[in-house]
């Protein structure tokens, strides 16, 4: 479907709520289309397009609630569907946490759209996926790839008169190089709103050139070592403790910020010093929706300020049960850093392993954040400042919060699925055991 | 949807920690609404036939067209309040051709006439025909013979469906009373309920209409201590099944008693939470392990996962050829070992089996999604490497001549392609009980139950935890285990296998949510097993201070 203008969603979403005959109604209306392009053994797979819209009604008697969908938007459809979620929320046991709906809400002019990414066809989509395929094909290595795009809009009213809209896109793109050997792998990933940006041709040759170079690694030890985490490396780990910052479960005494007594460690310095991460939806470079799925504003709002937990996540029930602000979980993060390039930060390595990214992550302990997973698609060792050879991939078993703790330096920060994470210098990362895979 | 979309709508927080992704639903529908009976599979057929002639006169050489309607009641709560209700309905249709060598796909939502089914039939063959010309060699299709018209059912005892929501909530309160009363700080507990009817019509001659049902009861408790500020939880013990509301009708014949109490075809939720609670208060204070070598005896709630990582997934014949290689990665078990006809993939006890068919399994269908009559066959055979799991156009790639019949796609909006096939270890064929195995384990572990699982992107190297653990002292179970993961490399692991207890202990479990593909989608399958031994596998303590 064509993107809704600000004014053709409202005048959507007003029409549904006149025919409410419920306390409370609210409503979000989304459209838009999303695109891929998916090839493998150097040859296209797979592309594919498809357009959506959705208008979801939730009525509200008291503490009940329920939600209708419908993906058609004429006056009958309309009254169907207000009349349906009536009668699901009648029928819906009592919820005793729900919330009564915000009234009207400010917010901030985010500039999350790209007119080049809304634009995008098929034949963009194969000149992407070809300018990624036929270096390799010269090159006698193999492109596996996946691009994905999406152009869309959001908007959200409710009969208190919140009114929220936002439009964006959004293009991902990910690479993996292999020599027909099998024995090297490379990696690229890059990610932007505006699809002027991205370019396939340069992230594969990235990939490529690890993937040549990490041919025939070495096996090291496992062990504790000083590694350089590329930010796709880093950012898994960082988002997965970013998500989980929630402040009921920490209360509940559940949660890496849960402390004994009941107590949890808000205020307490449990990073590196120079450890700083932050959301901010005006950010540039990583631009975020203006609100969150329930309506509040998202605004600039610091979780690790000089090592220092300064804010939690919270839902609207439990921040009215304690009493504070609301603060809703971020879209994306932003961790500071430095001025340095990853050369940089090579350079000044005397001896330690360049990690590429990082791969099936799973937790291990919530307790103490414990994670596992591999190295993946490009691991080398560095000595003296250089990348001596590769080496045979690692099995990780670490925590962020011990990682943050170990920190040797940051490099210039970088957007990274959708978040900016810098390159970290790391000192007694733990690598468990090796893996064969390539 | 993603599952960090689910989980807010679900509010669930930690206690999802064992949600994998959460396929997109469709739109929400009243509880009645999931009642409503299928369309009539004549009218489907007349869907369908506009389809394949539309097909056929633009140029397609093969078509088929998957008319689906799906429905998911999920019902989520935790301790005394239900937290969420979804009922989702998802109608359309999907066809695929080929057309002058190439695949092309196109789907319409809503699809009520034959102008909607043929006109995605002709944006099918459009694009196959586009596709042609990046194309670097023609499809070729394993043929299949066409059934006519033939149906399948789940053969479920009671449709979930019909069971009224309130009786569902009060299960799953009070499965968290008793959880709550046995000494659990918190409960989550969710029903995941699946219906897929559909309907396959493909230019063979097959006019497949099948009815298939999923259950899922899960819970999460977590019983904290203030004073030392420690938290442990446990996951419910239940499988996702290929079964209806009888799932959750217990009966005496289904336990499996012992250091805890495990279920086969009947699971009693409010016994396993009051278990839970207790056993979540004793995993406090219990004692963390000591690093080193052990003899695992692996039960078959925490086994299924292990199989599904280091078996299952690395003999998809899509990993092992590349096609996966930019996502979840490609697999060790190449062609070349396949050819040699002696990889040693295990010990002489391990015999690995796919198979569509098996009653109770979450992948059980009469019919894949490509037309392809479902079967049994071996993967591994006492110990050596003998075969994928190969779709129609992949089938001639190991020289075979019709498809294994594990074709799927997880909406009628999505291309199917090849999914895990149920694999599961057989059974010992000698008699031994879980007592008798443990009997001879000197230092071992007795692990219930499935954890934290990691597995590199060739299916080498992998790490699994559990829910319960047990030490195993000159053949006797001791005290719990805390802070327990194990790591070890497919191959060896499976040669590490000693012994495996016959078929009296042989019970699945499974995946709801398995992802695949980018796209990603989701399918569900099961694993089965009997309790097995492997013998010196490294564990590591993963106990750290923050």
């Amino acid at each position: 479907m064509k993107i809704l203008t600000k004014e053709e969603a409202k005048k959507i979403i007003d029409k549904v709520l006149a025919y409410s005959k419920a306390d409370e109604m609210s409503v979000n209306l989304n459209g838009g289309r999303t695109g891929n392009i998916r090839y493998a053994r150097n040859t296209v797979s797979t592309s594919g397009e498809s357009e959506n819209q959705s208008l979801a009604v939730t009525a509200v008697f008291g503490k009940k609630s329920g939600t209708a969908t419908i993906n058609e938007f004429d006056d009958a459809s309309l009254e169907k569907t207000v009349r349906r979620a009536e009668e699901i929320a009648r029928l819906a046991p009592e919820n005793s946490e729900y919330m009564p709906i915000l009234g009207p809400q400010t917010y901030l002019n985010t500039n999350t759209f790209s007119e080049n990414t809304a634009k995008i066809d098929p034949n963009l989509r194969a000149k992407a996926a070809l300018d990624s395929i036929l270096p390799c094909r010269e090159g006698k290595l193999t492109a596996a790839g996946y691009m994905e795009d999406t152009a869309g809009f959001s908007a959200m009213g409710n009969s208190k008169g919140l009114f929220a809209y936002n439009k964006a896109t959004q293009v991902d793109f990910t690479i993996t190089v292999r020599t027909d050997d099998g024995l090297g792998s490379g990696y690229g990933i890059q990610d932007f709103n505006d699809v002027a940006l991205l370019n396939t041709k340069k992230v594969t040759e990235i990939a490529m050139q690890k993937a040549k170079a990490s041919a025939s690694a070495q096996a090291l030890e496992p062990g504790k070592y000083t590694v350089i985490l590329e930010p796709a490396a880093a950012v898994d780990l960082l988002q997965n403790m970013m998500r989980s910052m929630d402040a009921r479960n920490a209360d509940e005494g559940r949660s890496f910020l849960s402390k004994k007594g009941g107590e949890t460690k808000l205020g307490e310095k449990l990073f590196d010093e120079r450890v700083n991460i932050y959301s901010d939806p005006m950010n540039a470079e990583i631009p975020g929706s203006p609100f969150a799925g329930d309506g509040r504003p998202m605004e600039k709002i610091s979780w690790i300020e000089n090592g220092v937990v300064k804010n939690m996540t919270y839902s609207r029930f439990w921040a009215d049960k304690k009493g504070v602000k609301a603060t809703p979980p971020p879209n994306a993060f932003i961790m500071a850093g430095g001025d340095k390039s990853l050369a940089d930060l090579i350079k000044s390595t005397d001896k330690g392993i360049l990690v590429t990214r990082l791969w099936y992550i799973r937790a291990v302990d919530p307790q103490t954040l414990l994670y596992t997973g591999l190295t993946r698609d490009g691991t080398f060792y560095i000595e003296n400042g250089k990348i001596k050879f590769p080496v045979k991939n690692f099995r990780f078993n670490e925590s962020p919060v011990i990682m943050l703790n170990n920190l040797e330096e940051m490099g210039k920060p970088v957007r990274i699925t959708g978040n900016l994470v810098p390159p970290l210098k790391i000192r007694d990362f733990t690598f468990s055991s090796l893996s064969d895979a390539v | 949807m993603k599952r960090r979309d689910f989980l807010q709508l679900s509010g669930l927080g930690i206690g999802a920690a064992m949600l994998p992704n959460i396929p997109v639903m469709g739109n929400n529908v009243s509880y009645e609404a999931l009642l409503n009976g299928s369309m009539d599979v004549a009218v489907k057929k007349r869907l369908a036939d506009a389809a394949l002639n539309a097909a056929k006169s633009k140029g397609a050489t093969y078509t088929d067209i998957r008319i689906g309607r799906y429905l998911n009641q999920f019902v989520v709560t935790r301790e005394d309040k239900v937290q969420n209700i979804v009922n989702t309905e998802s109608y359309g249709v999907g066809v695929r051709v080929i057309a002058d060598g190439c695949w092309g796909f196109a789907a319409v939502v809503d699809a009520k006439s034959e102008a909607d089914t043929a006109r995605a039939a002709e944006e099918a063959v459009a694009i196959a025909k586009a596709n042609a010309k990046l194309m670097k060699e023609p499809v070729s299709l394993a043929p299949q013979k066409g059934f006519g018209e033939v149906s399948w059912k789940t053969p479920i005892v009671k449709n979930a469906f019909e069971v009224p929501i309130q009786e569902k909530v009060d299960l799953l309160l009070g499965v968290n009373d008793a959880a709550i009363k046995n000494g659990a700080n918190y409960v989550n507990s969710i029903l995941f309920l699946v219906n897929e009817q559909k309907y396959f019509a493909s230019s063979d001659g097959s006019y497949v209409d099948q009815d298939v049902h999923r259950t899922w009861p899960i819970f999460n408790v977590t019983c904290i201590d203030p004073k030392s500020g420690k938290f442990e939880t446990r996951n419910a013990l239940s499988a996702p099944m290929g079964m209806g509301y009888e799932y959750l009708q217990t009966n005496p014949k289904d336990k499996i008693t012992g250091v805890t109490t495990r279920y086969n075809k009947g699971y009693d939720m409010l016994e396993d939470a009051i278990a839970a609670a207790q056993q979540a208060k004793a995993k406090l204070s219990a004692k963390s392990v000591e690093a080193g070598k052990y003899d695992l005896v692996l039960d078959p709630s925490h086994l299924w996962l292990t199989i599904h990582e280091s078996v299952g997934h690395p003999l998809e014949l899509d990993r092992v050829l590349g096609y996966e290689a930019n996502f979840a990665g490609t697999s060790f078990a190449t062609l070349d070992k396949w050819q040699s006809k002696n990889f040693n993939y295990g010990s002489k006890e391990v015999t690995l089996f796919a198979d569509k068919t098996q009653v109770g399994s979450l992948g059980a269908v009469g019919w894949d999604d490509e037309g392809v009559k479902t079967k049994k066959w071996d993967l591994v055979k006492d110990g050596t490497l003998v075969n994928y799991q190969a779709i129609r156009d992949q089938a001639h790639i190991i020289g075979e001549k019709e498809s294994h019949g594990c074709c799927y796609a997880d909406s009628w909006s999505s291309v199917q392609f090849q999914r895990m096939a149920n694999v599961s270890l057989a059974p010992g064929r000698t008699p031994l009980s879980v007592e008798e195995m443990i009997k001879d384990v000197k230092k071992g572990i007795y692990i219930i139950g499935d954890g934290s699982f990691s597995i590199d992107q060739q299916r080498y190297n992998f790490q699994f935890g559990g829910q319960l653990y047990y030490e195993i002292k000159d053949g006797k179970i001791g005290e719990m285990l805390k802070d327990v993961a194990y790591q070890s490399n497919t191959q060896e692991f499976w040669n590490s296998c000693s012994k495996i207890c016959d078929d009296r202990d042989y019970r699945l479990g499974g995946s709801f949510f398995d992802g695949k593909g980018q796209p990603s989608q989701s399918s569900a399958v099961s694993h089965g097993s009997s309790t097995a031994r492997f013998d010196g596998v490294n564990v590591i303590n993963t106990g750290r201070k923050i």
